[in-house]
């Protein structure tokens, strides 16, 4: 059977979004994919939009990429926008040429509203919908001071947050009599301006814009119906989205009476071989302005495909949760109580800003709907209530009363019915949760790589993490947090005995929390919580046995037995005189050299008795240890910066040495690297590391928690504009909370994963103080930079530790028979297994 | 009739590291000596050479016990061999040796099997 033609117009985020779903099923060898979109770049995820100015790159917010497109064979033609569609001979018309098609999907997604208002084409008069009008933005506010955007709707105010990242002094005018009138009600409202406005932006509510026109004081005036204006540099429109239906019109498909491609419950229009899907699609006479709708469409669209005869539409939640210009802001189901009979249950704290309505029915068993501003906390508890159609308990409003008064009582994950969804990014319900369990799944991140629950927006985490530990808990299987036989405590429990009792030796700790003598899992796993409590010296007698052996010898064992050493060199910056000694002393001691990833130079195949006096030569030229061997600050790598490049706006040298000389000798769960460029260019490649910054012309954005390696993670943006001091103080308290409560061996990209709130929650401890330990944190940094030494210094000076670096210590002339090497590339190598001829 | 072994002075007691091994050499070649004080006996000596890489790095494990034996880990691949019997916990099909090993005043001997003395001897 030949291949039919499938032709998708349009690549948003539900466009790509249903192409990934059709490529999971068998249908997908029955089409021959053609894509057409009409921007220059691939889909992206306009849902963070605003992040574009905080950073972001198009990668960054691109949801697939070309390789991908590539991979499945998906025919995809970017900034070729579809001029006709010629339904009698099935074909679409570009300015290119003709397709022909069988099936035809429409995700041609909307397009911004802008009012009627004289004046509003002015150049400075802008939209906000995609990353070329984001271009279009930063270019307009360049120079100037202030900006408005027209519309308090939740892209409005994500516009806002846009402006303000620009630096501008930021307005909104709403025609409404208040904020986000869909979502939220008059208190509701009221607190989300009073709020907002407490954070710099202005909010004009109940303005209807007449005209503009010449500004006095800056480009543009904006003049109300009420006789007051306002006069601003520029003005960006986010009244509203309308669908944008122009090419299924034209071809006379049914559009709605107010726009809208007019779709049945399969998504198909009044022709049986064109489809619509996402905000351009009317159902029952509803458009759908979210993506998460868009994407059940998507997901029904590919079902249909694959002649799934069930698949349908049936309408989708339109809740909310979402943060805007740092407020909390939920929406859940019928927020107006519309419902007949619907009553209400409100909570309004002005002093802590927190305001908070349940919608239950005439009964008052169920709950149809909620409202939450400031305050997100009871969003996923009420939102399973509202879509599990779940009995309310007998005193509902202890769903929304603060916890001190009376309790909260959290919805117990048993209390979830199996059809409960979990993620609706990912449409993962409970079951699927529990299927992906009894097929091994055993522990969270199991479950999140088989289902993708929680991989999405990542709103769901904590409820998730609840679900799967209880379903695990009921199968028997013991989530154990126990280090190893010897103590029965998590590495962060064992961190809180050590700091609140004082106790400063290994002996000592398991003498009185632990049981035998330990092992190689919490010998040295203490040794590292003891360094980050006290700071003593490795070798100090105590410790010595405690650690592992590269710990121990300061240096990395290598397979034969023999060490690799690597002297700190901060920044990767280094002067002529310090490579020529190291150069030296590898030829002196025969070692092969090779340069690493973080920017320093490895000297391999020293033998244990030639350390120390390697180290006594490094010293002398003013070499400090590089920590290779230890579970602590690696390097920070840099770029060249503003100091000789084109491009950089930072001294990203001079603050990656500031950083390194900073935290250098800082003993964690697991080894921490940093990188620092110069510019958004990236060249140091900051975002793959645990910590990674990157220079803007205000000031430094904060990356935190990526990963290279076997795990390869995107490090989140945290924190923008950071001044120098800022930065450092950031660092300190995300660095410190990671030491105290990550688990043994566990990098900062699965500490945060595994955090119960994420990322939000780790931003809300550092930049919010939400746990009022942040100065705790910052002094614990202080201190432990201030009693810094250099390892190796302390032990080439000190005879007794020397001692512990004789091979054999009955004969010091001694050479190891095994270690035995070959000559490779003009340096000496290992000799192999391999090459070892038989005796 | 048995050979007499010998009782060769390995190191004395200020060469030890509590808890943790140093390496000698022998006339049978490299052996670790290590000193858990916590124990009666409190000495303990096995083969230096790690059986599963062949090198000599045993002594630099770090020492501890598992379900009431005392072992070392290797530093390579982290196998663990029990002090008294050199037993590896991961293998049973593997083991290294193991030597009789006294204090005697400030000395550590160590008992080198006789047939290897008296070929190095010879």
């Amino acid at each position: 059977m030949s291949k039919k033609n499938l032709i998708v117009i349009g690549n948003g985020m539900v466009g790509h979004h249903f192409l990934e779903k059709l490529v999971d099923t068998p249908a997908v060898t029955d089409f021959n994919i053609t894509v057409f979109g009409e921007e220059k770049l691939l889909a992206y995820d306009r849902v963070h939009l605003s992040e574009y100015f905080s950073g972001s790159t198009h990668s960054d917010l691109a949801m697939g990429t070309a390789e991908w497109y590539a991979e499945h064979q998906i025919d995809l033609h970017l900034d070729e926008g579809v001029t006709d569609i010629d339904r009698e001979r099935q074909v679409v018309k570009t300015p290119r040429g003709e397709y022909p098609y069988d099936e035809l999907v429409l995700a041609t997604g909307s397009y911004p509203f802008v009012p009627p208002i004289k004046g509003n084409d002015n150049p400075h008069c802008l939209v906000y919908r995609t990353l070329e009008d984001l271009d279009d933005i930063r270019a307009s506010a360049k120079g100037v001071k202030t900006g408005v955007v027209v519309g308090g709707g939740l892209l409005g105010l994500e516009a806002a947050n846009a402006l303000k990242s620009l630096g501008l002094e930021a307005h909104v005018v709403e025609f409404a009599p208040r904020l986000m009138p869909v979502q939220l009600d008059r208190d509701g409202g009221a607190l989300l301006k009073h709020k907002i406005e407490e954070i710099g932006v202005q909010v004009h509510t109940e303005k209807a814009t007449t005209e503009i026109v010449d500004g006095d004081s800056a480009r543009l005036r904006m003049n109300f119906s009420d006789e007051s204006h306002l006069e601003t540099d520029l003005i960006v429109f986010s009244a509203g989205i309308r669908p944008q239906d122009t090419l299924a019109r034209s071809c006379g498909l049914d559009i709605g009476e107010r726009g809208g491609i007019i779709i049945n419950d399969q998504c198909t229009t009044s022709d049986p071989h064109i489809h619509a899907i996402g905000e351009c699609a009317l159902w029952s006479e509803k458009i759908f302005g979210l993506v998460a709708p868009g994407y059940t469409m998507a997901r029904t669209m590919a079902s249909v495909l694959n002649g799934d005869q069930e698949a349908a539409f049936t309408g989708a939640d339109m809740s909310t949760k979402l943060k805007l210009l740092g407020v909390d802001v939920g929406s859940i189901g019928d927020a107006h109580g519309q419902t007949p009979g619907a009553k209400s249950i409100r909570f309004n704290d002005e002093q802590a800003g927190h305001y908070r309505r349940m919608v239950i029915s005439e009964d008052g068993k169920k709950l149809l709907g909620a409202i939450l501003v400031g305050d997100n906390g009871p969003y996923d508890t009420l939102l399973q209530y509202a879509l599990n159609e779940i009995d309310l308990p007998e005193s509902p409003e202890t769903l929304i009363l603060p916890e001190s008064e009376g309790g909260a009582p959290a919805l117990g994950p048993d209390a979830l019915p199996e059809t409960a969804s979990i993620c609706s990014c990912h449409n993962v319900t409970k079951g699927d949760i529990c299927g992906a369990i009894d097929a091994g799944c055993a522990d969270l991140g199991a479950v999140k790589s088989e289902t993708k629950a929680s991989t999405g927006c990542g709103g769901c985490a904590a409820l998730l993490k609840t679900v799967v530990d209880s379903e695990l808990e009921k199968r028997g299987v013991e989530v154990s947090k126990d280090i190893c036989e010897h103590f029965p405590y998590s590495r962060q429990e064992l961190f809180h005995l050590v700091k609140v009792s004082g106790i400063r030796t290994f002996q000592t700790l398991i003498r009185d929390h632990g049981k035998g003598h330990g092992c190689d899992i919490c010998k040295p796993a203490v040794a590292s919580i003891l360094a980050t409590c006290w700071n003593e010296h490795v070798l100090a007698t105590d410790h010595v046995p405690l650690q592992d052996t590269n710990d121990t010898f300061m240096a990395n064992m290598q397979k034969n037995g023999t060490y690799s050493i690597v002297p700190r060199v901060p920044g990767g910056e280094i002067t002529p005189d310090k490579l020529i000694v190291l150069g030296q002393v590898a030829k002196e001691y025969n070692l092969y050299t090779k340069i690493t990833g973080g920017q320093r130079i490895d000297l391999f195949g020293a033998t244990l008795s030639e350390l120390p006096e390697i180290w006594e030569k490094l010293i002398a030229a003013g070499f400090e240890t590089g920590h290779a061997y230890g579970k602590a600050l690696r390097t920070v790598k840099s770029c060249v910066g503003s100091t000789w490049c084109r491009y950089g706006v930072q001294d990203s040298v001079g603050m990656a040495i500031h950083l390194e000389d900073r935290y250098k000798g800082l003993r964690a769960p697991h080894k921490i690297k940093f990188a620092v460029s110069g510019c958004t260019r990236e060249c140091a490649e900051a975002q793959s590391k645990d910590i990674g910054v990157i220079a803007t012309e205000n000031g430094w954005n904060l990356y935190v928690c990526g990963n290279g390696g076997m795990r390869p993670r995107h490090g989140d943006l945290f924190a923008t504009d950071l001044s120098d001091e800022e930065l450092v103080s950031t660092i300190d308290r995300v660095l410190m909370f990671y030491v105290r409560t990550a688990d043994r061996l566990q990098r900062t990209s699965v500490w945060m994963e595994n955090l119960e709130g994420g990322l939000d929650y780790l931003k809300q401890v550092v930049l919010e103080d939400s746990l009022g330990i942040g100065a705790e944190l910052e002094e614990h940094m202080e201190s432990l930079v201030g009693t810094y030494q250099c390892e190796w210094k302390t032990a080439v000076e000190d005879p007794e530790k020397r001692k512990r670096f004789r091979e054999f210590v009955n004969a010091p002339e001694k050479k190891d028979p095994v270690q035995q090497w070959t000559m490779e590339r003009d340096q000496k190598r290992p000799v192999l297994e391999s090459e070892v001829e038989p005796a | 009739m048995r050979e007499r072994a010998s009782w060769d002075v390995v190191c004395t007691v200020d060469d030890l590291i509590a808890e943790s091994g140093v390496a000698v050499w022998t006339e049978d070649g490299p052996v670790a000596v290590f000193y858990l004080p916590h124990r009666l006996p409190a000495l303990f000596a096995i083969s230096h050479t790690d059986p599963f890489t062949g090198k000599n790095v045993l002594a630099r494990g770090i020492t501890g016990d598992l379900k009431g034996q005392p072992v070392v880990a290797s530093p390579l691949y982290k196998q663990h061999f029990n002090l008294e019997t050199g037993q590896c916990l991961e293998d049973e099909t593997v083991q290294v040796k193991t030597y009789p090993v006294l204090l005697d005043g400030q000395n550590i001997r160590i008992e080198v099997p006789a047939s290897v003395s008296r070929t190095a001897a010879a």
